[in-house]
């Protein structure tokens, strides 16, 4: 297997981009990341894209991306995982350079979710959960990972301020991040007072709907030595499955697929979880990123949420979790996150993140971890700086 | 138009009557019914007919709610482990959404699901209700 | 003859008071109490229908049957002045859900009030004909009254189920008679949501003239007067009429009482009799006789005698009762909710 490097980024602007279609998010998007790796052409495309065919009724955009690329003519792979598929495309591009089938791949993501009304992208999102088993009975997302929560609160004593901890920390470090949707701080009683969801999540325990694209160019390291730009190793990757019903798991407080996944990356990268130094994590709801974390093995059971309250995940921490600001915060286009993620650990490694949001102690390894459904997919990477 | 009236159909061994697989090796029984037992890989099974009652293991109170239930927010949905194991989700019916709590128990009622708009279907399957008698 | 093997009963648990209907439409609530002598009404949920009541009333049945495969059941009738369909029948959906299906004869039946009643003369006609080991009757309303009308404070739901056979009996039905003419009291016509009706004319000439009509035919034909019965179940659109029938007739209030459930329950149309008699069955004793007498508007009346058996104790407490359901477990909700509930609200499509 040969080593396979990120070395070029580029995101769309995020958030209610009414001037922009699909298809020109994702070019804004991709283009830049040509342009910021320097490289001349691409030898293949991945698009990460959980439901174009639901929200602008536009499916088959593994060639329609690459037409409007200017490269119609490459192979080119839509890849779809729910809100996992930006990291399972990450994944493709990664195998594919890795094998030696080509040496230049894009892996990217997008998603346009704001051309259908809020009941239709709700109804779309759904389509990530069990539609005869959990939709049919009138769940919605918020509901699951609430489900979750009430579970989790009352197996370990999880408690509200720790939620709150979460957004809190997210929307912190988001508001330096120039991308971000919702670039501002918030109070713990800012969250606490918002508007119920589904109980106990709060509108401010809630990603948003998000417009976006995230593009990354996935090379050889020779390649990537000779462009000359400042590029990081991927040291494992891994991908995993769950039901998707959330009734079905032994375990409604755990993430399996997300400790399979991390599992797998962890031992291709040779490494054990003290190694890791930071993570952008799936925070689809807060309750997400306290599961997560436990569930890679980083706390154990219900140690997240006091470790989050006592600031161990926060930037200045011990572990700094979602320096981007996270989905919460810096948005979430389904598609586009797993990609999103992997930028923001390249930029946390190459030393570019901006505005302050830099890591003080500069961390040499990173990891994301991307989540599909109410966790019934996930996708690993354990990312290193040369 | 989708054809939701036969999707529906196709599950009514399971939504009207609480039909389940129960796996000969594990003696596990899953809601609803599978060809292979996602823990030993058995496909030998049988049918077996859901107990009508059960305990909340964890719930959700729905206040902002999909087009199809936006009349009936907030609601409660809970996953219910049923007397013989076998763990589902459903709605809540009849009951205060604020006093569902975990440890509830509760009965199954043949209650309308969905409504299919003013032409389409009515569809019917299993809710939770609290037990009182 | 035929007979009940067992009997279920479904009522909503939401209410809705007489003063809280009144209030919104400037009625005298006192003189609606006093006229209709009725307090307050069942309500339906959104997720209820007579298919739902019609489903939860026939499981109970079973429970009470005891041992009788749904698969021997050979016909379901449905009485029903609301099914939740204009064309698809309500019997195929409780027949699937029973799990009757599919060697079963199924028909939905409606003549305003009294369908319930036919579903049951015709299930033990079956019987009495020996074409079939038991049969499943069931009358179940969710009924509509137009807003403001007299019948806004009555119409209510819930749905009785009986499964009809020849042995095990808790009840055996010694006489019926029908007695049915052309009478233009009350009808909703095809398309209409709310039904219309004759004011003052369905009282007298209408239900007052088909109930006695029935129950003297049946006195006639048994030989029985009023007091050879425990108890009596009529037809009950409020709660005023059915006790005036009967006290016209020479029954007695004591006669009347576990099945006079009008002036706390409303009325239940198709589901009005059949609920009364599950009610009285609730109390009886092995060897009591009841006297049973329906009424739909257009109009006919059926009764039915029934002699209680010794099998009754043995399944009262089987499951719930007809008075649980109707006293315990309630919650009243404002003319808001049930309008809501109700789709009487305009709202955009």
């Amino acid at each position: 297997m040969r080593t396979v490097c990120v070395v070029g980024i580029g995101m769309s602007t995020w958030g209610e981009v009414w001037r922009k279609s699909l298809r020109q998010l994702f070019v804004d998007a991709a283009l830049e990341s040509i342009n910021n790796a320097g490289v001349d052409h691409i030898d293949s495309l991945y698009v990460g894209c959980m439901s174009s065919g639901l929200f602008v009724q536009q499916e088959h955009l593994s060639s329609l991306m690459a037409d409007y690329l200017g490269m119609s003519g490459i192979p080119a792979t839509r890849v779809e995982s729910a809100c996992a598929s930006g990291g399972l495309a990450f994944r493709q591009a990664f195998i594919e350079v890795a094998s030696g089938i080509s040496d230049i791949v894009m892996a990217s993501g997008v998603e346009k979710m704001t051309d259908c009304s809020g009941d239709d992208a709700t109804a779309a999102l759904a389509t990530a959960a069990d539609q005869e088993y959990e939709v049919f009975h009138g769940v919605t997302f918020p509901g699951l990972y609430a489900m979750i929560a009430n579970a989790h609160m009352a197996k370990y004593g999880t408690t509200r301020k720790m939620l709150t901890a979460v957004s809190v920390k997210n929307h912190f470090n988001g508001s330096m991040n120039p991308v971000a949707q919702y670039p501002f701080k918030v109070k713990p009683e800012t969250v606490e007072n918002s508007v119920m969801v589904a109980d106990p999540l709060h509108i401010l325990d809630c990603s948003p709907i998000t417009d976006g694209a995230a593009a990354v160019i996935v090379t050889t390291e020779e390649v990537a030595k000779k462009l000359g730009k400042p590029y990081i190793k991927v040291l494992g990757s891994g991908s995993a499955t769950d039901t998707i019903q959330i009734a079905q798991r032994a375990d409604m407080t755990t993430f399996k697929a997300s400790t399979l996944a991390t599992e797998q990356a962890l031992k291709m990268a040779d490494k054990t979880i003290k190694d890791i130094q930071f993570a952008e994590i799936h925070d689809c709801f807060t309750i997400a990123e306290l599961v997560v974390l436990e569930s890679i093995g980083k706390y154990a059971p219900g140690k997240a949420g006091p470790a989050t309250l006592a600031g161990e995940t926060a930037l200045d921490g011990k572990f700094p979790v979602n320096t981007s600001g996270g989905l919460k915060s810096k948005g979430h286009p389904v598609g586009a996150t797993g990609i999103a993620q992997i930028i923001e650990i390249y930029k946390q490694l190459t030393g570019q993140a901006e505005n302050g949001r830099q890591i003080k102690s500069n961390p040499k390894i990173g990891m994301t971890q991307n989540m599909g459904g109410s966790g019934g997919s996930s996708v690993v990477h354990i990312l290193e700086v040369v | 138009m989708s054809m939701f009236s036969a999707r529906n159909w196709r599950e009514y061994p399971q939504r009207y009557r609480g039909e389940a697989s129960k796996f000969k090796k594990s003696g596990k029984t899953y809601y609803p019914p599978r060809k292979v037992d996602p823990e030993t890989g058995d496909t030998e099974s049988k049918l077996v007919k859901l107990p009508n009652t059960g305990k909340v293991v964890t719930y959700t109170v729905i206040r902002t709610a999909p087009a199809q239930w936006s009349d009936n927010a907030p609601y409660a949905i809970a996953i219910v482990d049923l007397e013989d194991g076998t763990r589902l989700m459903g709605q809540m019916a009849d009951v205060d959404v604020d006093e569902v709590k975990i440890g509830m128990e509760v009965q199954v009622e043949f209650r309308r699901i969905q409504t299919e708009g003013h032409h389409g279907v009515l569809s019917y399957g299993h809710k939770f209700v609290p037990k009182w008698w | 003859m035929a007979g009940i093997v067992g009997y279920g009963t479904h009522i909503p648990r939401q209410r809705i008071k007489v003063e809280e209907i009144a209030k919104v439409w400037g009625a005298d609530a006192p003189s609606y109490k006093k006229g209709l002598m009725l307090r307050e009404k069942s309500v339906p949920p959104p997720d209820m229908d007579t298919i739902t009541l019609s489903v939860e009333a026939a499981r109970r049945a079973l429970i009470r049957a005891q041992n009788v495969d749904p698969k021997d059941i050979g016909a379901i009738y449905i009485g029903s002045e609301s099914h939740p369909y204009a064309v698809k029948p309500s019997g195929t959906t409780v027949s699937e859900a029973i799990g009757a299906t599919p060697d079963i004869h199924c028909v939905d039946f409606e003549f305003a009030c009294k369908a319930g009643s036919e579903a049951m003369f015709v299930a033990m006609s079956h019987i009495d004909a020996g074409k079939m080991k038991y049969a499943l009757a069931i009358g179940g309303d969710t009924s509509q009254g137009a807003p403001s009308d007299a019948l806004e404070f009555s119409a209510a739901a819930g749905a009785a189920a009986f499964i009809m056979g020849n042995d095990n009996l808790v009840a055996e039905c010694l006489y019926t008679h029908s007695y049915t003419t052309d009478m233009p009291d009350f009808w909703r016509r095809e398309h209409e949501f709310y039904p219309q009706h004759g004011g003052r004319f369905t009282g007298e000439e209408a239900y007052f003239v088909h109930t006695k009509g029935a129950t003297n035919a049946i006195l006639e034909k048994s030989g029985m007067k009023p007091q050879d019965f425990k108890y009596a179940v009529f037809h009950q659109p409020n709660g005023k009429f059915p006790q005036r029938v009967a006290l016209q007739m020479g029954f007695t209030q004591e006669q009347i009482d576990p099945g006079w459930l009008s002036p706390r329950l409303g009325n239940t149309y198709s589901g009005a009799s059949p609920i009364g008699l599950t009610s009285t069955l609730d109390v009886a004793e092995p060897g009591d006789l009841i006297l049973m007498c329906s009424y739909g508007s257009g109009a006919g009346s059926d009764s039915f005698i029934w002699k209680v058996t010794d099998r009754i104790k043995e399944v009262q407490d089987l499951t719930v009762k007809t008075a649980t359901l109707l006293d315990e477990n309630k919650v009243y909700i404002d003319y808001g909710t049930y309008a809501k509930y109700r789709h009487k609200i305009r709202k955009n499509a």
